[in-house]
């Protein structure tokens, strides 16, 4: 889909990223962040997944449609873990 | 056209190429609710049982996940040129960032190997032969711990069939390459290889925190 | 020939029904280019493929349709007298395993729809043809490996699975079965992908979205659904496999594991996959309403809408298959609201073919009984579908014959019906011949009555509270249970009657034209049976979709 072919450098930098933000999982790990650790290492690999798709995987630089496929099926997801969670949260609020 | 590159049933190069990748970027999506439904399950089982989920947890080494992790990393980026490398029709280049993609994922695979054994020599793993006991039954069961390692073997376990697949596409990549099939006009096997890697890296990138990272 | 609008505009696309007449057709066709076994059982082209699922979805309906035969006679008394509980239990779940998996969500997208997509959208052939073959050695794979089950004793967990009794207690094939749903998930995965690809990259120039005829619009939606919710049953069967050969727990309670999750897990597949039989369904509904009313389907855009409406939706609402087993009542409530909304592009699809209908030149030929008969009994079935989502109802007719019921009249009222209706409309078009009418109007009425018997006391009898799955029940259900039971012998015969004038039609009726119904679309400009390549030359789409001739003074819309 991409025509245009992303130049080495490009790739590098992003790879450095990746890196860094792995240390930076590994990192926080070790801060003992509690409550907000999961949060934090999710923020962290939503960042590394979204990099790797728009350059390493070329969204960037796609089509509309890939762009479509690919945020879609994420949303799906969502749609997978929200309506089943719906159900976990609210177990006993309406009185059984 | 070029000699048997272009499918009777396309009209231009242009049209297969787009057609082979949007056929990889589904097919991706349905490798993302795939997983999708083993990382619900997880997450579902986490939510219910933090503790246990913690205390099976750290006994996994940050160490060698976190290795594992730079290296599927860098996989990925000698994926990435050698996708490069088949785009500007540079074959040479293009098998040797395949090669070292390959040896990269094989490292992978062999740390998690020893991963295993490690864990099951530890009497970590689910069944019959489970060795770990709560220290605090109050707080969580040791069958709460066995189903996170239930799920710890499964997600990791259908992670690295995916990467053997993988393997096995690239060694297929590398003969062709070898055949000097790809060129700056035909590469788009090594593109949608490259999409299907990328997206095996990007499992991992969430099951690394999720499963060695629990607090 | 020119490539037109498809429209008949002079003798030769007249249909030619007398018998011997010596219609010349293309020397060189799909059928008779090639003729050893290898060239079918190899064949990339997507028409053959359509036939080879063509026989696997009738084998696997006709043993589908057997196991029913079996515990339809042991219905007909109120003890358990003709066969064993636990033999009773597997019947069941052959039964619903076979017709759901092996019938109904291959039938018309893998037979109709790999014939006719490219041909409607003017390509020639699907986007990864290997890939569609593929897909059919992997559906009879599954296939085989649950006749396989069937023969070494058979599963009585019912088509759902539930654990724990599936990876827990149960002593049949549990794994085995598990293995062949998840080998045919595949066949359906790679067959939507196919399909969404196809109709995205393939389409001939001025073959515009909206020019589209609907039955393509509806497989789009079809295929959507596949791509996005089979994998999830993937995983889903797969972890109750892990489950059973490994002796652990995923969802047994004594690890803290959650029956629960599966059925979410589950459900979430197996809602949009009622979707994925019935949408199809009303594509071919769309196009046998045009064509036999003569007329451009009423709000065209809005059926075609509806159809994404249906495909993404049909995710929101799989709660509703849970209400009483020990899911949030908030959840429930969430669920069914959705639910409600869901039934709305459903409506809208009935309020247009009805439309369309008025003021049309209507003729009633075998496709269009089938049409009328899928619109009537699917608004019935449908309708009932607001009766189980309401979650007080739900708790009295839950597990009851009522749901066996309403999911009978849409998936056999409806989708079935709609199956057997395209079959016979394109029938001339894909083999060449045309099957004698009157033989076909004949068998759609005895369908229609066999239908109506079988299913419409089951509505009665589970509304008073018989429940479902159950092998022996109280005597006063006995005399519904009987004119069910009837019903289904009638609608047997109806089904075979088909086989019977098709098959006598291959060798013996008339040759058909290239547009026997003179009706619209690309499908109808090719000789039939078409040429390999489908077209000579690829068309140039510059006709909007359905134009059939309007009667100025007349139109409605």
């Amino acid at each position: 889909m991409a025509h245009t072919v992303i130049s080495i450098r490009t790739y590098a930098i992003v790879y450095l990223l990746l890196m860094l933000l792995m240390a930076a999982t590994i990192g926080a790990h070790y801060l003992h962040l509690g409550r907000m650790a999961l949060a934090a290492a999710m923020a962290i690999a939503i960042i590394k997944a979204v990099l790797v798709v728009l350059y390493f995987m070329h969204v960037r630089y796609s089509s509309h449609l890939t762009w479509v496929v690919s945020v879609g099926a994420f949303c799906w997801l969502m749609i997978l873990f929200g309506l089943t969670f719906n159900d976990y949260i609210a177990r006993g609020w309406v009185g059984e | 056209m070029a000699n048997g590159i272009l499918a009777h049933h396309f009209a231009d190069i242009e049209q297969q190429r787009e057609t082979a990748s949007l056929g990889m970027w589904v097919f991706l999506a349905t490798e993302v609710m795939f997983f999708g439904g083993l990382f619900l399950t997880y997450t579902v089982y986490r939510w219910t049982y933090p503790e246990a989920f913690a205390a099976g947890s750290s006994h996994l080494s940050v160490w060698l996940g976190g290795i594992n992790t730079a290296v599927l990393l860098t996989s990925s980026f000698s994926m990435a040129l050698a996708v490069h490398a088949a785009q500007e029709g540079r074959p040479r280049a293009l098998m040797l960032w395949l090669v070292a993609t390959m040896i990269l994922g094989a490292a992978f695979l062999g740390i998690k190997a020893y991963e295993w054994m490690h864990e099951a020599h530890l009497g970590l793993l689910p069944g019959t032969g489970f060795a770990f006991t709560t220290p605090d039954p109050a707080r969580f069961t040791s069958r709460e711990v066995e189903l996170f390692f239930v799920l710890y073997f499964t997600m990791t376990g259908f992670h690295a069939l995916h990467m053997i697949i993988g393997l096995t596409i690239m060694a297929v990549l590398l003969l062709q390459a070898y055949r000097r099939r790809y060129s700056q006009v035909y590469n788009s096997p090594v593109e949608v290889s490259g999409l299907y890697w990328h997206f095996v890296d990007i499992v991992w990138i969430f099951l690394f925190p999720l499963l060695y990272l629990v607090s | 020939m020119a490539i037109d609008a498809g429209i008949p505009a002079d003798a030769a696309n007249e249909p030619t029904l007398v018998p011997g007449a010596h219609v010349p057709i293309d020397a060189s066709n799909y059928l008779n280019n090639g003729h050893t076994v290898a060239s079918w059982l190899l064949s990339v082209d997507h028409k053959r493929i359509a036939l080879l699922y063509l026989g696997g979805v009738t084998f696997f309906f006709l043993i589908g349709g057997f196991f029913a035969v079996i515990f339809r006679l042991e219905l007909i008394t109120p003890r358990g007298d003709l066969v064993q509980p636990e033999t009773y239990n597997k019947l069941f779940t052959l039964h619903g395993i076979t017709m759901i998996f092996f019938f109904l969500i291959p039938a018309i997208p893998a037979v109709l729809g790999n014939f006719l997509i490219p041909i409607m959208i003017g390509a020639k052939d699907l986007a990864f043809p290997k890939l569609n073959l593929l897909s059919w050695y992997i559906y009879m794979l599954g296939g085989v490996l649950t006749i396989l089950v069937a023969l070494a004793g058979g599963v009585d967990t019912g088509w759902t699975f539930y654990p724990p009794y599936s990876s827990m207690f149960s002593n049949t094939w549990v794994v085995l079965t598990a293995v062949g749903v998840f080998i045919t998930g595949f066949s359906s995965i790679l067959t939507g992908l196919n399909f969404f690809v196809t109709i995205h990259k393939m389409r001939a120039p001025g073959m515009t979205w909206f020019r589209l005829p609907l039955f393509v619009w509806s497989l789009y939606a079809t295929s959507i659904i596949m791509i996005l919710g089979t994998p999830v049953l993937a995983i889903t069967v797969l972890l109750v496999g892990i489950e059973r050969i490994f002796g652990v727990g995923i969802f047994d309670p004594s690890y803290g594991g959650d029956p629960v999750l599966f059925q979410h897990l589950f459900w979430f597949y197996s809602h949009p996959a009622v979707y994925i039989m019935i949408l199809p369904a009303m594509g071919v509904t769309s196009e046998l309403v045009a064509a036999f009313s003569r007329k451009k389907p009423f709000g065209y855009a809005f059926i075609a809408m509806s159809s994404i409406a249906i495909a993404i939706f049909g995710f929101l609402v799989w709660g509703h298959h849970m209400f009483p087993a020990g899911q949030s009542i908030y959840a429930g409530m969430i669920f069914a609201l959705l639910s409600f909304l869901t039934a709305i592009p459903s409506a809208i699809k009935v309020f247009n073919w009805t439309a369309t209908l008025y003021k049309g030149s209507v003729s009633l030929e075998t496709p269009m009984l089938y049409a009328l008969g899928f619109i009537g009994l699917f608004t019935i079935g449908g309708l009932t579908g607001l009766f189980l989502p309401s979650v007080g109802v739900d708790i009295h007719v839950h597990d009851t014959y009522f749901v066996v019921a309403h999911f009978h009249y849409i998936m056999v009222g409806g989708t079935v019906m709609a199956y057997l209706g395209g079959i016979h409309y394109w029938w001339p078009k894909i083999t060449g011949r045309m099957y004698p009418d009157w033989w076909g109007r004949l068998s759609a009425l005895i369908i229609f009555v066999g239908f109506n018997l079988t299913f419409f006391p089951q509505f009665i009898v589970g509304y008073m509270g018989m429940p479902r799955r159950y092998w022996a029940y109280p005597e006063e259900f006995q005399t519904l249970n009987v004119l069910s039971s009837a019903g289904a012998s009638i609608l047997g015969v109806g089904y075979l009657l088909p086989l019977a004038y098709f098959a006598w039609s291959l060798k013996y009726a008339p040759h058909a034209g290239s547009n026997p119904w003179g009706a619209f679309g690309l499908e109808w400009t090719t000789p039939s049976p078409p040429p390999t390549e489908n077209f000579k030359t690829t068309p140039t789409v510059d006709f909007e979709a359905y134009a059939y001739p309007h009667k100025e003074e007349e139109r409605v819309g």
